[in-house]
């Protein structure tokens, strides 16, 4: 009977390991996974795409509604082109058509929302999945081994695809050759981005870390991008900085699509994708299911959180340290850019027209401050939306359960984690105006006084989402689309020649212009009371709802 | 007995989590055909030998054989023949009970239809609910209707009833009786040593990442101890000299004691040259044999390859003991 024993003592430990590293038929599955994907991601990656080609495709006719004329559209490149704090912010300008002012004016910005959506699938099929155990049924199945990161790099491919297509298609107007080279350059941003995202899921154990570093690396390239661009001006001739050709959204501007298109930046393009995924795969291959490289530190065997609130902040320090941080960066990045920006506004009326279709209406620097300042109090509504969603996150993983069944009220518990939300607000806005102080060096108050006077907007979308959460927690993840429209009114709405009507939507469009405007109380202590409005409706429905699974 | 073909073949294996030694050495010998337990106290290494075994985790050193294959580099090709029930089965929130176990049978290379329709009547199980809804026996049914509906040689099945009400249970039981009756091979890995007992023909216990015995019950009865109570005709005589004998209580012409099973002949003879008035004797439950596995104070390190065979030599250290 003791067969066992026998074997034990009879076979001595194999020194030799299997000689592939990752078995036999390691793609195995890859079909099957790839529908399941598609088909789990049947509204977001349609979403994304029609957002991202839209803003894309209703440039060409906002610039032409702008500057009607040829004559004017040169005017515009060469005011853009002369100044560094400007393409700092969106590139340099390589032609004045109306297809190369389009890749000018969104590619930036649509490389940066392809490379969001691009990231968010790959984390969403590979580390999601392992980080929650449904990899290990999956992976008990016929499903080779680099299967998974396979189907979620395809899923990525099709997103990407989409939008290339999309771009395509839509700018062919301007230029095919012009309109081929930006709709291939968005989708490579894109898939690298889902190949980053795929070396870095393998690092990390947690999903919201894989998102956060892989999102940290973005802003990297745009940092990176910025500062070689404001150092170097590659539309006046010349080549780009180094630093831009750092960025991966350096080479989509490197493109030059719709001005003599260099097509062997794609080349680059396929290099970093070819690479970087290759390194994913040597990974994923060699790694046990649901373990990371980079080890999680063990947690201390005592715990001294004390109640709700405390845990609440314990669930959430982690990303208030990281929006922080990039807040106060955006801050000192973009008050260094200010007096430069000003320069350009100063006698040129061009320009001037610019940055008040920008949102901004008195002058020079106070404007370009005024319109960082307001984009930054958006961003901000992004990280509010986050958090108050953090409850339903709680909720719904069953967490919110057991801290529940403690003589816990519903309301102190929603409370700790408000309280980060919308106290985590007043924070960053702080920091990004500590940021401009040290970046512009100058006007210490008005800037923090700008930066406060954000917060009622950001607290009517934050209080929508506490809302929503409260009443209708099956709908609360729409608080995201909440922040989305918000968000795009915001940005592209003054330029689109949007109706007042659907301006005056956000909450954001009823701020004071600050610094140099008028501080105008009415508003923000309206808007103010409508977001505690929202908040005690929310919780008034939170205390008197079922709780959901 | 090793035959051509066991299931499963697992000799000193072992993986390290950092500090952490998850399995120390481990052996686990499942034949083709039977329904092996897999029984040890939480954290001694039961779902990690599982994951080795289908290839999720890399062993460090060691065999592993599963289905003659090796579960690292032949993953997928063993994993047609194979179906896995997690204890905590985790469901996406947006997709219906139904979608889930066809995805999973389709991973697998396909479910039978009739056998999925019979098993979701069995189960009363209501397939057209979201993920996020499922109580944690109702998720539990997707993975086992998943497997038993799927056309696979071996189930492996980690604390499979977990959730389960006790009539759901039944319905697992005689499911995998039906298995075993198909000649499939079960690795039940479970708590519930009512439910061990009644389905397995021979199990592995383990602690601390190795093997502390194995065998058939019947073999394991014998390693451990039967309690005896008896009145006799007179006081008794000479039982404290017995080899084996333990936990002797003597009051007047009353007797009770434990002893280990293999020595119980030389006590019966002892009891009856006195004479015996009435007798009753007890085999050890399961329990019994798994709390004595369970308590004991971990052995001395031995060296890893060294032959070991703990349930004897834990049974020496006893028995001198008690002669003391």
């Amino acid at each position: 009977m003791s067969g066992v024993a026998d074997t034990a003592t009879a076979a001595p430990r194999p020194a030799a390991r299997p000689t592939r590293p990752g078995g036999h038929r390691q793609l195995a599955g890859t079909a099957t996974l790839l529908r399941f994907a598609l088909r789990r991601d049947r509204v977001l990656i349609p979403v994304w795409v029609a957002v991202n080609s839209l803003m894309v495709l209703s440039m060409p006719n906002t610039l032409k509604s702008l500057y009607g004329t040829a004559a004017q559209r040169a005017d515009l490149m060469h005011q853009m082109a002369a100044n560094s704090s400007l393409r700092a912010l969106v590139g340099p300008v390589f032609d004045d058509s109306v297809g190369a002012l389009t890749a000018w004016r969104v590619g930036v910005y649509a490389g940066a929302l392809a490379a969001v959506t691009s990231l968010l699938v790959v984390v969403r099929h590979t580390r999601d999945e392992e980080e929650s155990g449904r990899q290990e049924m999956v992976a008990s199945g016929m499903v080779g081994r680099r299967a998974s990161l396979t189907a979620a790099l395809l899923a990525a491919a099709v997103a990407n695809a989409a939008l290339a297509l999309l771009v395509t298609a839509g700018l062919a107007g301007q230029g095919t050759a012009g309109a081929l080279a930006f709709g291939l350059g968005l989708g490579a941003v894109g898939m690298v981005f889902a190949t980053m995202a795929a070396i870095v899921a393998q690092l990390t154990e947690s999903a919201r870390l894989a998102r956060g570093l892989t999102a940290g690396v973005l802003g990297a390239a745009f940092v990176l991008r910025a500062a070689g661009d404001s150092a170097t001006n590659a539309g006046a001739g010349g080549g780009s900085s180094v630093l831009t050709w750092l960025s991966p959204l350096g080479w989509l501007e490197n493109l030059r699509a719709f001005a003599g298109e260099r097509w062997w930046v794609l080349a680059l393009f396929a290099a970093a994708i070819l690479l970087q995924g290759a390194a994913a795969y040597l990974l994923a291959g060699r790694r046990d299911v649901g373990m990371s490289f980079l080890p999680t530190r063990p947690g201390p065997a005592a715990g001294r959180l004390t109640g709700a609130g405390a845990l609440a902040w314990r669930l959430q320090r982690g990303s208030v340290l990281g929006w922080s941080i990039g807040f106060f960066l955006a801050g000192v990045v973009y008050g260094g850019l200010t007096d430069g920006a000003a320069d350009l506004v100063k006698g040129n009326e061009k320009a001037r027209e610019i940055f008040e279709r920008m949102g901004g209406h008195s002058a020079l620097a106070d404007t370009f401050l005024a319109s960082m300042i307001g984009m930054l109090g958006l961003v901000a509504a992004l990280y509010v939306v986050a958090s108050v969603l953090r409850l339903h996150g709680e909720e719904t993983s069953g967490r919110a359960e057991p801290v529940l069944a403690n003589p816990v009220a519903r309301l102190r518990w929603a409370g700790g984690h408000l309280a980060i939300a919308f106290g985590g607000s007043v924070l960053l806005m702080l920091l990004a105006g500590l940021g401009f102080i040290v970046g512009y060096g100058a006007k210490a108050g008005p800037i923090l006084g700008a930066c406060l006077a954000q917060l009622p907007a950001v607290w009517v979308v934050g209080g929508l989402a506490v809302l929503l959460y409260g009443l209708a927690p099956r709908a609360a993840t729409a608080a995201w689309g909440v922040a989305g429209a918000v968000l795009l009114i915001g940005w592209v709405g003054p330029a689109l020649d949007v109706p007042q009507l659907v301006l005056d939507l956000s909450p954001f469009g009823h701020l004071p212009k600050l610094p140099g405007g008028e501080m105008a109380w009415g508003p923000v202590l309206t808007l103010t009371g409508l977001a505690a409005a929202l908040v005690a409706g929310g919780l008034v429905g939170l205390r008197r709802r079922d709780m959901t699974t | 007995m090793t035959t051509a073909n066991p299931a499963i073949e697992v000799s000193g294996l072992h993986k390290s989590f950092g500090k952490t030694h998850a399995l120390d050495g481990l052996d686990l010998h499942v034949e083709t055909g039977e329904v092996h337990g897999f029984l040890g106290p939480n954290g001694s290494g039961k779902s990690t030998t599982i994951r080795v075994l289908l290839g999720l985790l890399r062993a460090d050193s060691g065999v592993a054989r599963i289905l003659g294959r090796d579960p690292w580099a032949d993953a997928v090709e063993a994993h047609r023949r194979i179906a896995y029930v997690p204890g905590d089965v985790t469901l996406w929130r947006n997709l219906s009970g139904g979608e889930v176990i066809d995805l999973y049978g389709r991973l697998r290379g396909g479910l039978d239809p009739r056998r999925r329709t019979e098993l979701v009547e069995r189960f009363e199980f209501d397939p057209t609910k979201k993920g996020r809804t499922y109580s944690k026996g109702n998720r539990q049914k997707v993975a086992l209707i998943a497997a038993f509906a799927s056309d696979v040689d071996l189930l492996i099945l980690d604390e499979p009833t977990s959730g389960l009400d006790p009539l759901m249970e039944e319905v697992f039981r005689r499911c995998v009786e039906e298995e075993r009756d198909r000649g499939r091979t079960v690795l039940l890995s479970s708590h519930l040593l009512s439910e061990v007992e009644q389905l397995c023909d021979r199990v592995s216990i383990i602690r601390n990442g190795r093997t502390v015995e194995s065998g058939s019950l019947g073999d394991l009865r014998h390693l451990t101890r039967t309690s005896v109570s008896a009145e006799l005709a007179g006081p008794p005589n000479g039982l404290a000299g017995l080899p084996g004998v333990h936990d002797l209580d003597i009051q007047g012409h009353r007797v009770r004691l434990q002893v280990d099973t293999d020595k119980l002949d030389a006590v019966l003879r002892s009891l009856s040259e006195v004479g015996v008035r009435s007798l009753t004797s007890t085999p050890p439950t399961l329990e019994e044999l798994f709390l004595r596995h369970y308590q004991d104070e971990p052995d001395a390190p031995d060296e890893p390859d060294a032959p070991d065979d703990p349930g004897g030599a834990s049974g020496a250290s006893e028995q001198s003991g008690a002669a003391r």
